[in-house]
């Protein structure tokens, strides 16, 4: 299983720091969201900081459905996906492997965008929710892959796949927006949180995380066939 | 010894429609088998659910000694399909796509370097991405990935389509080399004169069903004169 994912890993990262796809297209696409995001919300009303961790979830959610489609799309593109299903590929090493890539990306994508958010809408930072930060940006952007992957794989079969694929995923990722906006308003002291009220929301994002990795692990198989 | 594809009145359906309506096929290792038949016949279907990529809902399938109907997945790691899409990543290289499909099955470098200098893209065209290739050279580029799997029966839609003299050379040598390696090649095709050469047996496809078997005529036969043979009881010879 390991062997499985480190091999369609390394080969969707090597597909995608050759294309370049999310950092020349999807990040750019999340950037114009967070600009339009200040001039829906006045800056000077505060609004705006406040605001701030549950816009930079949303755009990161916006993101992974990009990255989500791209991942699948090159299965699809040229009929990949059947050498998949007549690999002798371990079903649960695919499903890591691809949720393993995406969280790299998405990883990557959550830095720039993070750096844009403090200065664009002048967020708040306090180093003593550093970790709480951290663990929570990392719970939450596992359940999203792992979900992501899930759907991706289910949606990939299908002729609607594209318009299908947010409607199946935005609502059921809502728990975690809801978690890790939470988390990063204790980390960065937002309406005067503490750091220790954004721990079970990190541990709220985790069994989220864990949930849906288990049910990928078992049902990503059956999920690649038509 | 059982033969490597035994169907039945296998009947296959896809959300509402049937798409087999009752095949019939069977082939013994080792035989080149040709489907030929008009356009929506159902070759190609015939080629994937003898892969395991389609469900048999009713009849006998049995490919590789594997009951279809109860569990199709179990052949696939046996089988190699090369369809209409050539199953590649553009942003890849030849030689990493090669590298991919070849590890997903357990083979080493070394069968990977024999399966591109064997279709001609040794060199430079090794290390050059697929968007960057021409059709005929993604189709050996195909091929070769389709190569390093050492599949036990090979299964080919239109293995020549895209390709020039040599690409066309080149698919006939690899099924004959794999023919006489103990493996079983079918291939759906429209290039009756030369598919026709290479295949021991004829198989005409229409409606979703298999409707006769002859062994090749000496000169292509076309379509629609052998559904007037089938239909009169004739099988061309």
């Amino acid at each position: 299983m390991l062997k499985t994912m480190r091999l369609v890993a390394g080969k969707d990262l090597r597909i995608e720091a050759r294309s370049r796809v999310a950092t020349n297209q999807v990040l750019p696409f999340a950037a114009v969201v967070l600009v339009l995001f200040a001039f829906a919300l006045d800056p000077d009303s505060g609004a705006l900081r406040r605001a701030t961790p549950g816009l930079f979830w949303l755009a990161v959610l916006f993101c992974l459905l990009f990255t989500v489609q791209r991942a699948f799309g090159l299965e699809t593109a040229d009929g990949a996906r059947d050498g998949l299903r007549l690999s002798a590929l371990d079903p649960a090493g695919l499903f890591l492997g691809k949720a393993a890539a995406l969280a790299v990306e998405l990883l990557v994508l959550e830095v720039v965008l993070g750096a844009g958010v403090v200065l664009l809408y002048d967020a708040p930072t306090r180093a003593g929710g550093l970790v709480l930060f951290i663990a929570s940006a990392l719970a939450a952007t596992w359940g999203l892959v792992a979900v992501g992957t899930l759907y991706g794989g289910l949606a990939a079969g299908q002729r609607v796949r594209d318009t299908l694929l947010p409607l199946l995923l935005l609502p059921v990722v809502a728990p975690v927006l809801i978690g890790a906006t939470r988390a990063n308003e204790a980390a960065l002291g937002i309406g005067d949180r503490a750091v220790s009220e954004g721990w079970p929301w990190v541990g709220l994002l985790t069994v989220f995380a864990l949930a849906y990795t288990a049910l990928g692990l078992v049902a990503f198989g059956a999920l690649l066939e038509d | 010894m059982e033969p490597v594809i035994h169907l039945r009145d296998a009947v296959v359906v896809l959300g509402r429609f049937p798409v087999l309506a009752g095949a019939t096929l069977q082939v013994e290792r080792g035989e080149i088998v040709l489907l030929h038949g008009p356009n929506g016949a159902g070759k190609t279907s015939v080629l994937r659910t003898c892969a395991g990529l389609l469900p048999v809902v009713r009849g006998e399938a049995r490919v590789l000694g594997t009951d279809l109907v109860r569990d199709r997945r179990d052949v696939r790691s046996r089988v190699g399909l090369l369809g209409h899409a050539n199953g590649l990543y553009e942003d890849l290289t030849v030689s990493e796509n090669v590298r991919f499909w070849a590890r997903s099955v357990g083979a080493g470098t070394d069968e990977v370097d024999g399966a591109i200098t064997r279709v001609g893209l040794s060199g430079r065209l090794a290390g050059t991405p697929v968007s960057g290739l021409s059709a005929g050279q993604r189709r050996r580029t195909a091929l070769a990935a389709l190569v390093v799997r050492r599949p036990e029966l090979w299964l080919l839609d239109e293995p020549h389509a895209g390709l020039d003299a040599d690409g066309r050379d080149l698919v006939d040598d690899l099924l004959r080399s794999a023919a006489a390696a103990g493996a079983t090649v079918v291939l759906a095709s429209h290039e009756q004169d030369r598919a026709g050469a290479l295949a021991g047996r004829r198989v005409l496809v229409e409606g979703g069903r298999t409707l006769s078997t002859a062994t090749p005529s000496p000169k292509p036969t076309a379509d629609a004169s052998d559904r007037e043979a089938a239909a009169a009881g004739v099988l061309p010879c």
